[in-house]
């Protein structure tokens, strides 16, 4: 079965290239396998929670890119709840309504189906039980067509609900080698509570949570690839300093900060165990590393020019791209050796250029640059690294500024204030599916973490 | 090279260009005509100033005046006192600390022709006297009555005339402020406007606060009662999407603990 999928999409992106020779091509991946995924239907108090169940696990498959969702308009009205509701017909009719639902009836037209997602959700011992199935409807008879069934429990509320959606859409991606995003998390900074704190939400926008309690200013967060440390930036204790918080315990680790006017903009390697910052202890912002608790600092650039947001190749940990503004240019994006050797120029010197990110293969990075527009009017970019060639995503709709990529490589979240203030919005690489996640207050400097 | 002489060289190549042309391949059907001259340069007329002026030219000191002008026929056109290249017609609002004459410079081929506004900067209005005698003011108070802001353009930390002279009084003042409170400790804030990312304008604002700090110690006042902290752009005192405000929050601001 996994096989002959992944023959499929083999065939299938070699199909597409052709089509898009570019580079955001080649990230998106073309495989577009047509699924199905009709509204299944709950048991008893289960009833009340299909909404949320329906609709969570539908957005994390549209979400994944890497199906075409059949709209729901197209389904056949005998809508199997389990794989015996199917039943073979001796000859297939599509308009005897009398028969039994059959695999024909979703891989035919209107509807052209590769794939079928459906089952049922009832109560049972009063906690939610969902039965899922993945159907290869293709295939002729229902043995060959079961790709797997599943079954999953939650709590009888919306926790519960979007708990066993999550779940089923995870294992339906896993058939086609994707991660879903469904458990990773967005970090973020909110002035909803009167000041800047930082704040988590799942990827979809869904549960918003205050993280740090200051009342000052935490901002620039950036999650160690571990998950377990969380880095920012904070007035809290006076100038601008780098704090560090668990995330099991959400308390304050030390980091040793060197005396500096500013320090800020801490980020990870790979490993976890160094973070690249930029600090003013020369009396310019420079690049610097250090270990994880701030022991063992080594300057990396030496210029008399500000110089920002390193952050760490995180597929090799050798290389680090950084914003500087040397020679007296307008601040640009760079990129330089981990020793701090081979500085090298990546954008083209135009407008101002900033909030460089690595994709988690470290070919590509996004970032945000004014160039065409006025100082200020940032769009977003997506840059392969190797050969400079750029492609701009968004245009001309505010603001738009802080891009970092999801665990996927293909999701990008950002800051944009196309829609008024500054708010959290995720799209895909190619610049499509944007999806505003907040609303409450300001919201800025998003950080994907798995 | 001058414009002049470029140009010059632009004809003398055009025509050694068409000169070997023709020599090589008389049977050929003629080159298209040659570009018609370029008009000698030395025809071109100075850039015509219609008008350069500041409205109102007499201000109390914080208050802005619009400096308005408009050139025809320049290659360039510059105002001193820190604004530095600017478009052929548009306006600015400056904040000078003292009187300061602005000189507005346009230029092109044929010369250049200079025109001048003066804004006579005025001391605000005295309060009038409170009824009661006043509580001796506190340190704070004073730094935040007497030590002016300085400012910036975009982009750049170094100090401008203006900046310099609002600096120059802020040492005279801080010199005298210290000697009465001496417990007294000056925060010197660097600001930045909202165009640029927060992180580029947190080491900006650094900068901006330590080339005030460096000033000032140079003349005379002691370091270690003066410290920086940047902002960035995280504590505008304007929030208009305007180059007035923009101009505002590009400044070191001085607070007193």
């Amino acid at each position: 079965m996994k096989k002959t999928i992944a023959f499929l999409l083999v065939l299938a992106a070699a199909a597409l290239s052709q089509q898009r020779p570019d580079f955001i091509g080649a990230i998106m991946g073309s495989q577009k396998a047509a699924i199905a995924v009709p509204d299944m239907r709950g048991a008893g108090r289960a009833e009340g929670l299909m909404g949320v169940v329906n609709g969570t696990l539908f957005r994390d498959l549209e979400d994944a890119a890497v199906f075409k969702m059949v709209p729901k308009s197209m389904y056949p009205l005998r809508t199997p709840q389990q794989p015996s509701d199917f039943r073979k017909p001796l000859q297939y009719d599509p308009n005897n309504r009398n028969a039994a639902p059959w695999l024909q009836d979703w891989s035919d037209p209107p509807v052209n189906a590769d794939y079928l997602a459906f089952g049922y959700a009832a109560e049972q011992d009063g906690q939610m039980v969902l039965f899922g199935w993945l159907f290869n409807v293709r295939q002729p008879d229902v043995a060959t067509a079961q790709a797997f069934g599943k079954i999953y429990f939650g709590s009888m509320d919306e926790t519960g609900a979007r708990k066993v959606a999550h779940e089923f859409a995870a294992d339906i991606l896993k058939q086609f080698g994707v991660e879903s995003l469904a458990g990773s998390k967005v970090f973020f900074v909110s002035n909803r509570s009167g000041s800047k704190e930082i704040w988590s939400m799942d990827y979809d926008g869904s549960t918003q949570k205050q993280i740090t309690n200051y009342k000052s200013i935490s901002t620039m967060p950036s999650v160690s690839p571990d998950g377990t440390r969380i880095a920012f930036t904070s007035w809290a204790f006076g100038q601008p300093q780098i704090v560090v918080h668990s995330l099991e315990t959400l308390r304050k680790i030390p980091f040793l900060n060197p005396r500096a006017g500013a320090n800020q903009n801490a980020s990870y390697s790979p490993d976890s165990k160094q973070i690249a910052f930029s600090s003013s202890a020369s009396g310019f912002s420079q690049i610097y590393m250090a270990n994880a608790d701030g022991s063992g600092v080594r300057r990396l650039t030496n210029t008399r020019s500000v110089e920002v947001e390193p952050k760490i190749n995180p597929k090799t940990g050798t290389d680090i791209v950084f914003v500087s503004g040397r020679g007296g240019a307008s601040p640009q994006v760079y990129r330089m050796n981990s020793d701090g050797a081979d500085v090298q120029r990546l954008t083209t010197g135009e407008g101002q250029a900033t909030n460089p990110s690595w994709n988690p293969q470290g070919t590509h990075i996004a970032f945000a640059w004014t160039r065409g527009y006025d100082p200020g009017n940032f769009n977003i970019f997506v840059m392969d690294v190797n050969t400079r060639e750029y492609v701009q995503l968004t245009s001309g709709a505010g603001r738009n500024e802080n891009p970092t990529w999801a665990p996927d490589g293909k999701h990008i979240v950002f800051s944009s204030d196309r829609s008024g203030r500054s708010q959290i919005w995720t799209m895909l690489a190619d610049g499509s599916q944007l999806r505003q996640l907040t609303s409450a207050g300001i919201n800025e400097k998003p950080a994907w973490s798995k | 090279m001058s414009t002049k002489k470029a140009s010059a060289l632009a004809v003398a190549l055009c025509l050694s260009f068409f000169a070997a042309g023709c020599k090589k391949k008389v049977n050929v059907p003629p080159p298209p005509a040659a570009p018609k001259a370029q008009p000698a340069p030395p025809q071109v007329s100075k850039p015509i100033v219609k008008f350069f002026s500041a409205e109102p030219t007499t201000i109390e000191r914080g208050q802005a005046s619009s400096l308005k002008w408009e050139v025809t026929g320049a290659d360039s056109v510059s105002i001193n006192q820190g604004l530095g290249t600017v478009s052929a017609s548009g306006n600015r609002s400056v904040f000078p600390s003292d009187t300061t004459t602005y000189t507005l410079t346009a230029t092109n081929g044929g010369g250049s022709v200079t025109e001048s506004v003066t804004v006579n900067v005025t001391a605000p209005a005295p309060k009038p006297a409170p009824e009661a005698p006043a509580p001796k003011a506190t340190f704070g108070e004073i730094i935040a009555r007497d030590i002016q802001d300085a400012f910036f353009d975009f982009d750049k930390s170094d100090l401008r005339e203006d900046a310099r002279n609002t600096l120059t009084q802020n040492a005279d003042k801080l010199k005298t402020i210290f000697r009465d409170y001496p417990n007294g400790t000056v925060t010197i804030e660097g600001h930045a406007d909202e165009r640029g990312s927060a992180e580029y304008n947190l080491g900006l604002g650094d900068r901006r606060a330590i080339a005030a700090k460096d000033f000032l110690v140079q003349l005379g006042v002691p370091a270690d009662r003066l410290r920086t902290l940047s902002y960035g752009k995280e504590r505008p005192q304007c929030t208009e999407n305007n180059e007035s405000c923009w101009q505002k929050n590009r400044r070191a601001h001085f607070t007193g603990q």
